[in-house]
């Protein structure tokens, strides 16, 4: 067992330490205000390869590992978790789809401008009434010659704001269950006929990121445009957010780090009781716990991580990573607002951000009781 | 075409900088960086490769661990790099330096296009005379503090800034150029640019290798070939605590403007 | 002078100051170096020369006689009216070959470290650059290393011999040149025993430039090297020279931050012009804290602090600015931090290196007049 990274993960390791600090960080605050990404910045994060670490050189990738991915998803939540949630969906949802299912032909022609940094991808599966229990999907594709036609309604669709291209779920066959009915398409979100985007969903924590409903009214796609087989598509979404999840996990692994660190920082130089806060036994404790529970979560993150680059079974171990690792970040935030007393709770600190931002992370990509599910069901605990 | 862009491992002066009690820099304690300046030189280089596809070598003289820089600039877009390494060539001051690098490039060879780009100054020794220094022992001429750099075939024209304004100035390559900070924005390193880096050349030159140069013998490397030598390094008395100037009058005034002269501020 | 030998230490003689010109004016910091070069030669013991190369420049090479030296070594060409690279390397290294001086001083211009080290190269001698300090007498120059470093006396002492090549060298010959490295934190004193002449840049306006002395200037020697300069020993082309008003600066980058913050409430914009022009006087430029900033009176880029920008200037100059947590974490590595402030309590005075309690309004023009007398005084 070997904890270190290899020098090329070092390497990017400090790229995205430094892309971080100098580029996001300056903008966080005011994007969340604004609750609107900066465009320039994420055009530059495409430039620098955010959008494509996990992928083949062969497709215009980076040809890094999920390890890697972890790193940059850890060091870009550090300073936003708004811009984190924007690569992980388009990594690890959308090209994921595409690199998973697709046909040599699809990947050329979606995958690539997706990992090289000329497009961005989203990912359409849940729905106003289909949230952890897809069974509710409402979204349906009909065969039309050799068309498909898309009808119904996505929402929480992150990035859909600005994306190029999305991976959506509709059912195709309602005779059973939505599991055995659902197929996977890609979908040119900027220039098909019917396709809609709504404003941006006012929410709680990563409000910069852009989260919307995405209608479909008669949207018309060929049928080149299926990804993988006919009702194969929840077996793509549901391995999909396998993988999501780990990219959650380091997203929260990101936001406590990130929010520890600015309270280090405060803690050093805030003084009560004519000391530094950071010389009373009760901050060096609540530090030191904070960090163990961190790194905790980092491990499990890592691990997960290792066993998809390893093409070994990962599913409950992201599960575990993302399960522990969102906790963490809910509590470590909130302990961080605490300690910084009331400017820890005043817009210009970023802990308050980053609190707020903590709790999606218990929720999108699968709930805190939908990884309990996902654990507990890879316990054998069926009765004999 | 290829531009050679000579960098250096610098400790990070940024932070917290150790000095030791014998009054030496304690550069093992200091995080290390490449020099500032010298990241505005790749980008002029990566700028010119980006447009002709020419080729871009690194090169620095240091320890192994260098290497690892060499491999950042690879990183960011670099071809390939040379880090001239030895025991021989340690305790050299920038006549010697400059003579060892251009030996390197020497070696490596220097065709009739090529450019070899420097950063202005180290951030460690500040001197800004390696530069220079190299383009004369390679016999090339050489333009500093450039502000703006056009490459149209054998021809570079340089915008060579001055305290006061600027010269248009123009030469044939092989030619040597040392960059500002004001000349560009250094990219970071990209992912593309990683994942590979450790697979590209960085080929090491030690004595060995660049020993049969004609620049390269005992009295002109190292410690005996420094025509300067440290009397002794010190470090300036500890700053105290702050000091209240009594009175908001014209002697407060005075004493002020007064203090900032002695520290060479006005 | 193929027989040229730099390691020929006693056929050396004499001090040097290249005079730089730009357009036909002797730039000011030239002036500072032949007064201080004045000091030097007395100490060793010889003659004091301008170097000064240009086109038909007689008039004002004898001018710079005037600040302290004995004569003036004067290369007139046309070739050698503007400054290039190749052109003056070549003269001055034909003439030091010829003339041999024993210390050659440059300003640390961007011309002066453009030419310093093509010259050294060339001579096979040794350059020392950016030196704010010189010495040739060794119990001058312990003096003063009592008031400017920590060393110990006993240290202090041994610097009168050197260990170089591994023997024992006496340094009371040898130009001593002091100079700082990593941003002051650490200061050097070189020299170059083994090698003539022994040639520095030196930062300008460290050094001292003495009165004007017509006697001087009148009697200077006038000393005319034979030129051997064509069209053929160039490699570049000057295309065009120009002047240019404003500087490259941010601030991050910048030497010299003057802020102001919520001290100037009360007359924003003539808190801002006077920040502004005592930052102009510096040559630095103007931050704000974040109230400037929020409050409009300041766009963005100015400010300074946590949602700001993190600044680490040689000196940082807190007008008005109380010096909040969230200020600080942007300020606090500056070198030397002065502050301003009417409140004596406030927080700023906490990290300031100097503090004057007082109104901005009052102490911002007098301290703009004093520096502008002490400069005038230069």
């Amino acid at each position: 067992m070997d904890f270190k990274l290899t020098k090329e993960q070092q390497l990017a390791q400090e790229l995205f330490r430094s892309f971080a600090e100098n580029e996001i960080k300056p903008l966080a605050h005011d994007m969340d205000e604004a609750e609107q990404l900066d465009m320039e910045l994420l055009g530059k994060m495409q430039r620098y390869g955010f959008f494509g670490i996990p992928y083949s050189k062969e497709y215009g990738g980076a040809g890094g590992d999920n390890l890697t991915y972890t790193l940059c998803m850890e060091e870009v939540s550090k300073q936003d978790a708004s811009c984190g949630i924007t690569i992980s969906v388009h990594t690890s949802l959308c090209c994921a789809c595409i690199d998973m299912a697709g046909t040599e032909e699809q990947k050329q022609k979606y995958l690539r401008p997706l990992v090289d940094g000329t497009a961005f991808g989203c990912f359409g599966l849940t729905e106003p009434n289909a949230g952890s229990d897809v069974q509710g999907a409402q979204t349906v594709a009909v065969q039309d010659g050799d068309d498909w036609i898309i009808n119904g309604s996505k929402i929480f669709t992150t990035n859909s704001a600005f994306a190029d291209t999305c991976v959506v779920f509709a059912v195709t066959d309602k005779s059973g269950p939505v599991s055995r009915g659902l197929t996977a398409f890609i979908v040119d979100l900027k220039n098909t006929p019917g396709v809609a985007v709504q404003d941006n969903i006012k929410r709680m924590g990563i409000r910069a990121a852009q989260n919307c409903i995405v209608t479909y009214d008669d949207v018309r796609v060929s049928k080149d445009r299926v990804l993988g087989e006919v009702n194969k598509g929840f077996k793509i979404a549901m391995k999909a957010l396998d993988g999501g999840r780990i990219g959650i996990a380091a997203q929260s692994v990101g936001i406590a780090q990130g929010a520890i660190n600015e309270t280090i920082e405060y803690v050093k130089v805030r003084e009560q009781f004519g000391k530094p806060i950071a010389a009373f036994q009760n901050t060096q404790f609540k530090l030191a716990e904070m960090q163990t529970k961190i790194d905790a979560a980092r491990l499990l993150t890592w691990r997960a991580a290792t066993a998809k680059d390893n093409h070994e079974d990962y599913s409950s171990l992201a599960a575990m990573a993302k399960l522990f690792a969102s906790d963490v970040a809910n509590e470590v935030t909130r302990m961080c607002v605490q300690l910084m007393g009331g400017y820890g709770y005043c817009r210009e600190y970023p802990v308050e951000r980053m609190m707020r931002d903590a709790k999606i992370t218990e929720i999108y990509e699968g709930t805190s009781e939908v990884m309990k599910m996902v654990i507990s069901g890879g316990m054998n605990l069926k009765k004999k | 075409m290829k531009i050679i862009v000579c960098v250096k491992q610098v400790p990070d002066t940024s932070g917290k900088v150790a000095v030791k009690p014998d009054g030496t820099l304690d550069r093992a304690s200091m995080l290390t960086i490449i020099n500032p300046d010298d990241l505005n030189a790749v980008e002029a280089a990566l700028k010119i490769k980006d447009q002709t596809g020419c080729e871009v070598v690194a090169v620095t003289m240091g320890p192994p661990p260098a290497e690892k820089m060499l491999r950042e600039i690879i990183a960011m877009g670099a071809d390939r790099a040379v880090l001239i390494s030895g025991r021989e060539f340690g305790g050299s001051d920038t006549f010697a330096t400059s003579q060892i690098i251009a030996a390197g490039i020497h070696h490596m060879g220097l065709n009739d296009d090529d450019i070899i780009m420097c950063g202005r100054q180290a951030i460690d020794g500040d001197t800004a005379q390696v530069g220079p220094q190299i383009a004369e022992k390679l016999g090339i001429p050489q333009i500093t503090y450039a502000g703006d750099i056009k490459v149209e075939g054998k021809d570079v024209i340089v915008k060579r800034m001055l305290e006061d304004g600027f010269m248009n100035i123009k030469m044939k390559t092989p030619c040597l150029i040392t960059c500002i900070k004001e000349l560009n924005e250094p990219r970071y390193m990209s992912t593309f640019g990683i994942f590979g880096s450790y697979q590209k050349p960085v080929d090491v030159y030690d004595y060995e290798t660049l020993k049969d140069e004609p620049l390269i013998d005992k009295d002109t490397i190292g410690l005996q070939g420094s025509p300067t030598n440290i009397l002794v390094s010190f470090t300036p008395p500890l700053k105290g605590a702050g000091v209240i100037l009594e009175g908001a009058d014209k002697n407060t005034a005075n004493e002020l403007a007064d203090i900032l002269e002695k520290k060479h501020i006005i | 002078m193929d027989n040229y030998n730099s390691a020929d230490i006693s056929a050396f003689k004499d001090v040097w100051v290249f005079c730089e010109q730009r357009e036909g004016v002797i730039q000011q910091t030239s002036f500072e170096l032949i007064s201080e070069g004045r000091r030097l030669a007395d100490e060793l013991g010889c003659k004091l020369y301008a170097l000064v190369l240009g086109d038909n420049i007689e008039k004002q090479a004898k001018e710079a006689a005037g600040y302290g030296a004995d004569g003036v070594v004067l290369c007139e060409s046309p070739l050698l009216k503007t400054y290039t690279t190749d052109g003056y390397t070549k003269v001055i290294v034909d003439t030091v070959k010829e003339r041999k001086p024993e210390v050659v001083l440059f300003g640390a211009t961007y011309i002066g470290r453009d030419l310093g080290p093509r010259c050294a190269a060339r001579l096979h001698t040794g350059l020392c650059a950016d030196c704010t300090h010189l010495d040739v007498s060794v119990p001058v120059y312990q003096e003063f290393l009592k008031g400017a470093s920590t060393l110990t006396p006993e240290r202090i002492e041994g610097t009168s011999s050197a260990i170089v090549m591994g023997q024992q060298h006496d340094v009371s010959h040898d130009l001593k040149m002091t100079r700082p490295a990593f941003g002051g934190h650490l200061m050097a004193t070189i020299i170059c025993p083994r090698f003539r002449p022994a040639m520095a840049t030196v930062r300008p306006g460290v050094m001292k430039k003495a009165p004007f002395d017509q006697a001087r200037a009148d009697a200077a020697e006038i000393i005319r090297p034979v030129i051997n300069l064509t069209e053929a020993d160039f490699e570049t082309e000057i295309l065009a020279v120009e002047k240019a008003a404003k500087k490259l600066v941010d601030l991050i980058g910048a030497d010299y931050v003057v802020s102001v913050g919520r001290g100037i409430a009360k007359d924003v914009e003539g808190g801002i012009k006077l920040g502004q022009q005592l930052a102009d006087e510096l040559g630095g430029v103007l931050g704000g804290s974040r109230v400037t900033v929020d409050s409009g009176w300041l766009s963005a880029d100015h400010q300074v602090g946590q949602t700001g920008k993190t600044v680490h200037p040689k000196v940082y100059i807190a007008l008005g600015i109380s010096g909040a947590i969230q200020h600080k974490a942007g300020m606090q590595d500056s070198e030397c931090i002065i502050a301003v402030n009417t409140n004596p309590s406030a927080p700023i005075f906490e990290i300031a290196d100097y503090g004057i309690v007082g109104d901005l309004f009052k102490v911002v023009p007098m301290l703009i007049d004093s520096i502008k007398a002490v400069k005038a005084a230069k």
